[in-house]
């Protein structure tokens, strides 16, 4: 088994090295595709280098990324910072919005050109046909129109009744249809409704000829683009910031954006090859070879699985037999470990975040927490449910407590331990795919770019080896098992 | 030679084991005799070390037993637990040699000492590779028994050594520990519900009932001078069975 982990840990995946940039994204198309382009823009400039830590799992994590410089600029969206981070609803302008953020140490880009918020958008031909362009045009629709709104935006306070009243639509209940979101353009396109809600840079919006109507009473909030950076990088790297503020503000407008949007989520192409397109470069993509990225992310894994389970092996089993010693230690560690298992795994990498910042640190302590469990149990009870006899027949011939230990309740208890640590590795094969939300990359990273992008077969690159990697953890183990156990336990 | 001095001990679930005073002679045999319950194994757990005393002293060849001196009473003492108590996950050479290992023999002396037990207690040398659940329960006794003598302890200490055998086996097997208690001239206390084993083996028996040694004696004085009614009625209990009764007479 030490060979197994020693094997485990032997790809030790480079470290960062001299990366100058660090690049956040979350993981949606179109934060791939904007990180995608301040990337190449950094390249094509010859400044700096640029390193991707792209698709952490949300805006709590990327910005607590951003506070605690583990990345040095991602693009957000107005609107989000206000409500999500500032708690400030309403509308800033860029001068409130810098001052607001300045006192948390960051520094705000001018809007990219496009606002990505809530719309309402309708088949061309159906806007023609009643010269419809705003959303005030809807209110003297005759015969009135049918809506398709999501759930969500239904039921939110600032959502569809606010709305409602602010426009004075009076829309009835009945001319409303309950959707999942990416149901409502095959209903739009098939006639069943004829106003949908959507996001104004959705690339469906190019793809199926539709029209946004114009929010010409300002109803939804402003979700602009802008680049977040930190105020230490901005004042290490003010020509890499000069260069990103003159060659992106204000050049994206929402079609532009809905067409790279489009080129990803319904042409199936990659972000970074839709960017380099974008800036008439030549794509130089070294993770373009799939073994090359299977094999990348089979070190990064490897590496996480290993030293979690040699972390937990090592942690975990001492730790038991001091519980067995201490009974009231035994109680509280157990009822601890207990909890910790009740933590969706997302949340915990998130509480860890403040502390241990995003990538492989607060993964592995996650990983660790959760891997323990199995083991720590699993010697425990191995141990304490052998039948006393043993011991005190082991006393009763002169053997020391820790050669009771090492000679009689260990080996007995082995097939329980060794059961225990293949629970704890498998799951943390699974487990570790949610490492790569905080940059921890691994298996994670191509699944979740792959859901983001809609992308089946960058989902497998990440899909099929973990199960690989699972079965041959598995087999190792029946593998051990054969070795590690007594014979004269396997009788039985 | 064992000397108890007023040991008792009692449970928080109630049981208590009344103090008990008694001079065990070395090399001879001697019985702890009593139904379950009747504190019989509580006080050879005392006499071992692992059941620690609530008053009163034992001293195993002139050593204080309690806590700080149990591994030093290990050594003095050679122990068959009731059903052989082997480790499943030894074999039965691991097993036997365990207080060799314990004492670091070097590996040539142990194996040398296992060929001994084996002629002593008539263990083939085969089984010796095998694990105990590949041998039988007499076989098993064996094994155990060689365990206890593996270090050549003064005291020998057996806990319902022919409880689970069948009659064929326990026969045979009671003869030979016999004619190796004779041969070895050890000290040999044995816990036994057995009225019949305790007759067989014992040059001392002491009677236990509820927590209490009622008589400590030869199966003589047991039969002869009973201290209490119970001895009597335990010593009938156990009159051997008489088939004649049921026999038809004869032509």
């Amino acid at each position: 088994m030490i060979l197994f982990l020693l094997f485990m840990l032997m790809p030790l995946a480079p470290s960062p090295g001299a990366a100058d940039v660090r690049i956040g994204t979350k993981n949606f198309t179109e934060g791939y595709l904007l990180g995608e382009l301040i990337a190449q823009k950094i390249e094509a400039s010859g400044l700096a280098k640029a390193e991707r830590r792209f698709g952490l799992g949300g805006t709590g994590i990327v910005f607590e990324a951003l506070l605690n410089g583990q990345i040095d600029l991602y693009v957000e969206y107005t609107g989000t910072i206000q409500e999500a981070i500032l708690k400030r609803p309403g509308r800033l302008d860029h001068a409130r919005l810098s001052e607001a953020l300045a006192s948390r140490g960051l520094v705000v880009s001018r809007s990219l050109g496009f606002n990505n918020t809530y719309a309402l958008a309708v088949r061309r031909h159906f806007a023609a046909e009643h010269g419809l362009t705003s959303i005030s045009g809807l209110a003297s629709l005759v015969p009135k129109p049918r809506f398709g709104f999501t759930h969500e935006f239904y039921s939110r306070a600032d959502g569809f009744q606010a709305f409602n009243s602010f426009y004075g639509l009076e829309i009835p209940r009945g001319a409303i249809n309950l959707m999942e979101h990416s149901l409502l353009y095959p209903a739009l396109a098939a006639d069943k409704v004829d106003v949908i809600e959507t996001y104004s840079t959705d690339g469906k919006i190019k793809d199926l000829d539709l029209m946004v109507l114009r929010d010409d009473r300002r109803f939804f909030p402003d979700y602009e683009a802008v680049i977040l950076a930190s105020q230490s990088f901005v004042r290490a790297n003010p020509a890499v910031w000069r260069l990103l503020a003159g060659q992106l503000e204000g050049r994206l407008d929402e079609s532009v954006m809905r067409a790279l949007n489009s080129q990803v989520d319904v042409g199936g192409k990659r972000p970074a090859a839709v960017i380099a397109q974008f800036l008439n470069r030549s794509e130089v993509d070294s993770g373009a070879d799939v073994w090359a990225r299977v094999w990348l992310r089979t070190k990064e894994h490897a590496f996480l699985v290993g030293l979690t389970t040699v972390l937990c092996v090592l942690l975990g089993i001492p730790l038991a037999l001091l519980c067995l010693r201490a009974p009231l230690l035994a109680q509280s560690i157990l009822v601890i470990s207990t909890v910790v298992q009740t933590i969706p795994s997302l949340a915990l990498l998130v509480f860890l975040i403040p502390v241990f910042g995003i990538g492989r640190t607060p993964a592995l302590i996650a990983l660790f927490l959760y891997g323990l469990f199995p083991i720590l149990v699993n010697t425990y009870v191995g141990i304490s449910s052998l039948s006393p006899v043993y011991a005190e027949t082991a006393r009763a011939l002169g053997l020391s407590r820790r050669q009771i230990l090492m000679w009689i309740q260990l080996p007995l208890a082995s097939p329980h331990i060794l059961n225990g640590i293949r629970t704890s590795v498998v799951w943390t094969i699974g487990t570790a795919t949610l490492a790569a939300l905080i940059g921890a990359g691994g298996y994670g990273a191509p699944i979740i770019t792959g859901l983001a992008m809609n992308s089946t077969p960058t989902i497998l690159i990440g899909a099929i080896p973990a199960a690989v990697m699972a079965l041959m953890a598995h087999g190792a183990f029946n593998l051990f098992n054969s070795i590690l156990i007594p014979r004269g336990l396997r009788r039985h | 030679m064992i000397e108890l001095k007023d040991a008792g001990v009692s449970f928080t679930s109630g049981f208590t084991l009344q103090p008990v005073s008694l001079r065990l002679a070395a090399e001879q045999t001697h019985v702890f005799l009593g139904s379950s319950g009747s504190g019989k194994t509580t006080l050879l757990k005392a006499i071992l070390g692992l059941q620690p005393l609530d008053q009163g002293a034992i001293h195993v060849f002139s050593h204080q037993v309690h806590a700080a001196t149990q591994i030093a009473i290990a050594r003095l003492v050679g122990y068959v637990p009731q059903d052989g108590g082997l480790f499943p996950h030894m074999t039965n050479a691991q097993n036997a040699s365990i207080g060799g290992r314990v004492a670091k023999l070097p590996p040539a002396r142990q194996r040398q000492r296992l060929t001994e037990l084996c002629a002593l207690v008539g263990l083939q040398e085969a089984d010796l590779e095998r694990f105990p659940s590949e041998i039988s329960g007499g076989q098993r006794q064996r094994v155990a028994l060689m365990r206890a003598l593996f270090n050549d302890p003064p005291l020998i200490v057996l806990d319902e050594p022919l409880g689970a055998l069948d009659p064929m086996i326990r026969t045979k097997l009671q003869a030979d520990l016999k004619a190796i208690f004779t041969r070895l001239k050890k000290m040999v206390v044995i816990v036994t519900h057995d009225l019949g084993e305790a007759a067989y083996f014992g040059h001392t028996i002491s009677l236990f009932h509820e927590g209490r040694m009622l008589q400590h004696s030869t199966l003589q004085g047991l039969v002869q001078k009973p201290s209490d009614p119970f001895v009597t009625e335990f010593l009938n209990a156990y009159r051997s069975f008489d088939f004649s009764r049921w026999l038809e007479p004869a032509p």
